[in-house]
């Protein structure tokens, strides 16, 4: 794990170890990397190497999404839109991660702009699920979990608007935490839906996810949404098991549209830890059946316009020369942004134009209200909410990409968290012949350190995440 | 034929230019001088990743105004987006105000045409962000292509949106005068720096479909777009056509407005909660702001009538310019205040103005030690006007080495005496037509008086003297 991995890296070598991650990730089929920061990468081990620095994540590499800015390393969100764009400045976790003896080691495929849950739509190609090169890795923080589950990298950052790092988590057996809305500043991440995401890790094991979060998490004021509290030790409180814990297990989770095999494993999951000294108890979430449509309007309609500064002009993909600014900006973006990307920007633009503004954007409003109450009312007698992360294993690459709604279906399990801004964390729980399940454990406003200690309990007591899968 | 009543509301942009930083991040205001894009940062650029981050001081300034201009401030204001693709606008739409703008319902009190004094309504005030500039390279019509300046994009901006009460250009002329001394008094505002307030007019006369005459700068701007655009639509009118609702474009050079045409749908803005910005409450805020307002233009007006017993034209004219009622104060504090009133009101301004200068350009000891050679007689008033031009055109330095070197003092009253009994000694014609009953035949004698004593001597005076001399005799 990764504390393990840093006491060895201080008296072995760090360039030693990073050779062989950038060798794998070279010959890798995954294709879960789109930018391999070798030469700064290297520069960095061979510092550390002749002189070790501090730090959480001391001369340890760690692999970025591609919608997170890294100074000096280019940022394109896996869009043609903004291929070549380097950002002169770093995101806030980056700068975390840094001041924490981190190296980044490159940037991670990911589903254009983070849309899609299949890491299906990046202009670079798909990425390939580690379990199943026929299957996709989820989304759409695909990349980065696929190259944890592939060994390519210690650990990763992903970024989750609706699913985005459960998703694959869960289709990769690794653990990937959402952390509360406000906890991570999402400064230097790039905008998808701003009202709705955080950025969060992609690791081996729930004790990493814990140590990144000592890192990453925190007030930042260049975020104004990013919640001033006091810092939290994650690390400390793992240990403290879930004797106790009440956990709450909404029925709305479970049923139709589930996988028979997905559903065993999260039910097995629930018997384990009440075995651990936990009880459960049924809740009802009762809106969640309007939590997808709530969720793709409000996404929509901020994509639409957090994506209309990409039009060429400073920066990024530049077409149509000695044209009218508008005729270039609309080639530009026509040429630079893929069908899904365009698909949402259109049905945004259209939830919020005159006339069906109060139609859908302001119902999807009341709904994300409505949805959040569930939550809060539910808490009202549970410590935390479990289910299924996703209600299937992962599909074949090219099954659902040119059915857009059922890939959207997929999200109906992890988008309500996203809407109440609460914290969830997938952890493994299972299999699906060879495909991974994740079980998705659900907390309190910013109680991180409750969801941390159920998933490590559980971890513990079971040997799913131990699985490795057998790429070459 | 009979004259239709004009209908006009003004949307004024006014850059809050007296705050250090811009509205979202720490670049600095003073950019005018500066070479492109120097001011800018990730933020104001709109790079991928940054995040806007309120400069709490412009909202402050904005509830100061909003008081200012007897708003409603709302208990709680958000932001919203205003969603539209324009090239000086690096995010793709600007951060506004749209529900729950800052401030709502207000009014202020202009002078009429009829020279009634009469209350314009406010509609609302909000922040906003300002974009970029574009900068063609020559004129707009024949440039190759356009530069874009990012310097003066995310400067904070507020809008002030008028009720349609004004009834004429002279009235929207009156209105922007009386908005800008207020915004001067709060020091939250320099009008001296390029395109710090720039209106929107919308106009039609009754019954009629109305124009909106875009983004014209400069006061004189705003009447000569403003009195175009009635006479274009009276014309349109007599010839029993209608004017057709458009925005329109002030051509500064040739003082017309020209159609802009605006393209199918290109008005929906689709405004949406700014979600990167929380709400801010500011209600609490508001108390220590209203405390801490300066005292405005009709209140000091008020002021200067009752407490230096000056005419209320007088304190019209001291009060429009904070720096002008300041300069006031300060000389009377000094010197004796009415004819001080007088002298600043009705002299001093209009030699300042003549010359295109502000007030800055006198010294306030100097205008002190004027007004006391008045009330003293050691100068006569045209000596006292000689004294301020000489001051403006830099010809002499202090008031009395002004006096001294040009031999500006009064006679002394023997000289004009024995000038008096010499004139009158000399015009025996003019005494003899003066008791036949021609009163001009003794300004005949004053006049001569004034030639001996070179213009020393106080005509009123001389007056007195010559009727009193020619009537002893
Ligand atoms: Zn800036």
């Amino acid at each position: 794990m990764l504390a393990q991995l840093r006491n060895r890296l201080e008296s072995g070598s760090a360039e030693e170890y990073l050779s062989i991650l950038f060798e794998k990730a070279e010959r890798s089929r995954l294709n879960g990397f789109t930018t391999l920061a070798k030469e700064s990468a290297l520069e960095s081990a061979r510092e550390f190497d002749r002189k070790p620095w501090g730090g959480l994540m001391a001369g340890v590499p760690i692999a970025i999404k591609e919608c997170i800015s890294t100074s000096g390393i280019e940022t394109n969100c896996s869009s043609r839109i903004l291929q070549g764009y380097v950002p002169p400045f770093d995101a806030h976790v980056i700068e975390r991660l840094k001041a924490e003896g981190a190296i980044v080691m490159g940037k991670t495929n990911m589903d254009e702009f983070a849309m899609g849950s299949s890491t299906e739509t990046s202009c670079f190609g798909p990425t390939h699920n580690p379990w199943d090169l026929d299957c996709v890795p989820g989304g759409s923080s695909g990349g980065s979990a696929a190259v944890v589950a592939g060994g390519e990298a210690p650990a990763a950052l992903g970024s989750d608007t609706g699913g985005s790092v459960r998703c694959p988590a869960s289709f990769c057996g690794i653990v990937g935490l959402k952390p509360t809305y406000g906890l991570v500043s999402r400064f230097g991440l790039i905008a998808y839906a701003n009202s709705l995401e955080q950025i969060g890790p992609l690791t081996q094991s729930v004790e990493d996810t814990a140590l990144l979060m000592e890192i990453i998490a925190g007030h930042d004021w260049r975020d104004s949404t990013s919640a001033e509290m006091d810092r939290w030790s994650y690390l400390a409180d793992l240990d403290k098991g879930v004797s106790g814990l009440k956990i709450g297990i909404p029925k709305e989770y479970f049923g139709e549209g589930v996988n028979k095999d997905v559903e065993r494993a999260v039910w097995e999951a629930i018997s384990t830890l009440e075995g651990l000294g936990a009880s459960w108890q049924e809740v009802s979430l009762p809106h969640t059946r309007y939590a997808l449509a709530a969720y793709y309007v409000i996404a929509m309609s901020e994509a639409s316009s957090n994506l209309a500064r990409f039009d060429g002009l400073r920066y990024g993909l530049r077409v149509g020369e000695d044209k009218d600014w508008h005729t270039t900006f609309s080639e530009i973006r026509a040429q630079g942004f893929g069908p899904e990307v365009k698909r949402r920007i259109l049905l945004g633009t259209y939830a919020l134009s005159a006339g069906y503004y109060g139609r859908y954007y302001l119902k999807a409003l009341k709904v994300r209200t409505l949805i959040k109450e569930d939550f809060l009312h539910a808490f009202k007698d549970v410590d935390i909410v479990a289910g299924p992360t996703m209600p299937i294993p992962a599909f074949r690459i090219g099954e659902r990409i040119n059915d857009p709604l059922s890939l959207y279906l997929a999200d109906v399990f992890t988008v309500p968290i996203n809407l109440a801004g609460v914290p969830a964390i997938s952890v493994p729980c299972g299999f699906a012949g060879r495909l991974p399940i994740g079980l998705q454990l659900i907390g309190r406003h910013f109680d991180e350190a409750t969801v941390l200690r159920a998933a490590h309990a559980f971890e513990t007591a079971t040997s799913f995440h131990d699985a490795r899968p057998e790429v070459v | 034929m009979e004259t239709e009543e004009v209908i006009i509301g003004l949307e004024i942009h006014v850059q809050l230019n007296r705050l250090q930083s811009k509205m979202f991040c720490g670049c600095s205001t003073a950019y005018h001088d500066s070479e492109p894009n120097t001011h800018t940062c990730p933020v104001c650029l709109g790079l991928p990743g940054s995040l806007p981050v309120l400069n709490r001081k412009a909202v402050e300034y904005g509830i100061k105004v909003g008081l200012a201009l007897n708003c409603r401030i709302e208990e709680e204001t958000l932001f919203y987006r205003k969603n539209y693709y324009y090239p000086d606008l690096p995010k793709g739409f600007q951060i506004s105000q749209y529900d729950f703008p800052l401030a709502t319902k207000g009014h202020i009190m202009i002078l009429g045409d009829d020279g009634l004094e009469r209350n314009i309504r406010i509609n609302r005030a909000h922040m906003e962000e300002d974009p970029g500039r574009l900068v063609h390279a020559g004129t707009i019509d024949k440039a190759k292509y356009t530069m874009v300046d990012y310097n003066r994009c995310g400067m904070p901006l507020l809008e002030v949106v008028t009720e349609p009460d004004l009834h004429s250009p002279k009235e929207a002329r009156a209105f922007l005068d009386k908005l800008k001394s207020i915004l001067e008094y709060l020091e939250v505002f320099d009008g001296s720096l390029e395109g710090s307030m720039r209106v929107d007019a919308n106009i039609s006369l009754r019954g009629g479909d109305r124009t909106e005459v875009k983004n014209i700068s400069g006061f004189k701007g705003v009447e000569k777009a403003l009195s175009y655009e009635i006479t274009r639509q009276r014309n349109i009118r007599r010839r029993n056509m209608t004017v057709v609702q458009e925005t329109r474009h002030f051509d500064e050079i040739r003082n017309i407005t020209v159609s802009i045409r605006s393209k199918v749908g290109a008005h929906d803005y689709r405004y949406f909660p700014e979600c990167d910005l929380a709400p801010i409450r500011i209600a609490a805020w508001v108390p220590a702001i209203k405390d801490a307002l300066p005292e405005l233009p009709d209140a000091k007006r008020e002021r200067f009538v009752r407490q230096y017993l000056m005419k209320d034209d007088h304190a019209k004219s001291l009060t429009s310019d904070i720096k002008v009622a300041n300069f006031y104060e300060a000389v009377a504090a000094c010197a004796e205040p009415r004819l001080a009133a007088v002298w600043i009101a009705d002299v001093l301004k209009g030699e300042l103005n003549y010359r295109n200068l502000g007030i800055d350009a006198f010294k306030v000891d100097d205008m002190a030690q004027i007004i006391n050679l008045l009330s003293s007689a050691a100068i006569t008033e045209d000596g006292a006007v000689e004294i301020i031009r000489a001051i403006l055109d830099k010809k002499g330095g202090s008031p009395q080495e002004i006096v001294k070197a040009r031999g500006l003092g009064r006679a002394e009253e023997d000289v004009v005496q024995k000038a008096v009994l010499e004139a009158v000694a000399e015009n025996a014609s003019a005494v003899a037509d003066y008791r036949a009953g021609s009163e001009r035949a003794l300004n005949f004698i004053v006049g001569a008086v004034m030639k001996k004593t070179r213009g020393k001597a106080d005509p009123g005076e001389v007056h007195r003297l010559v009727k009193a001399e020619v009537e002893r005799i």
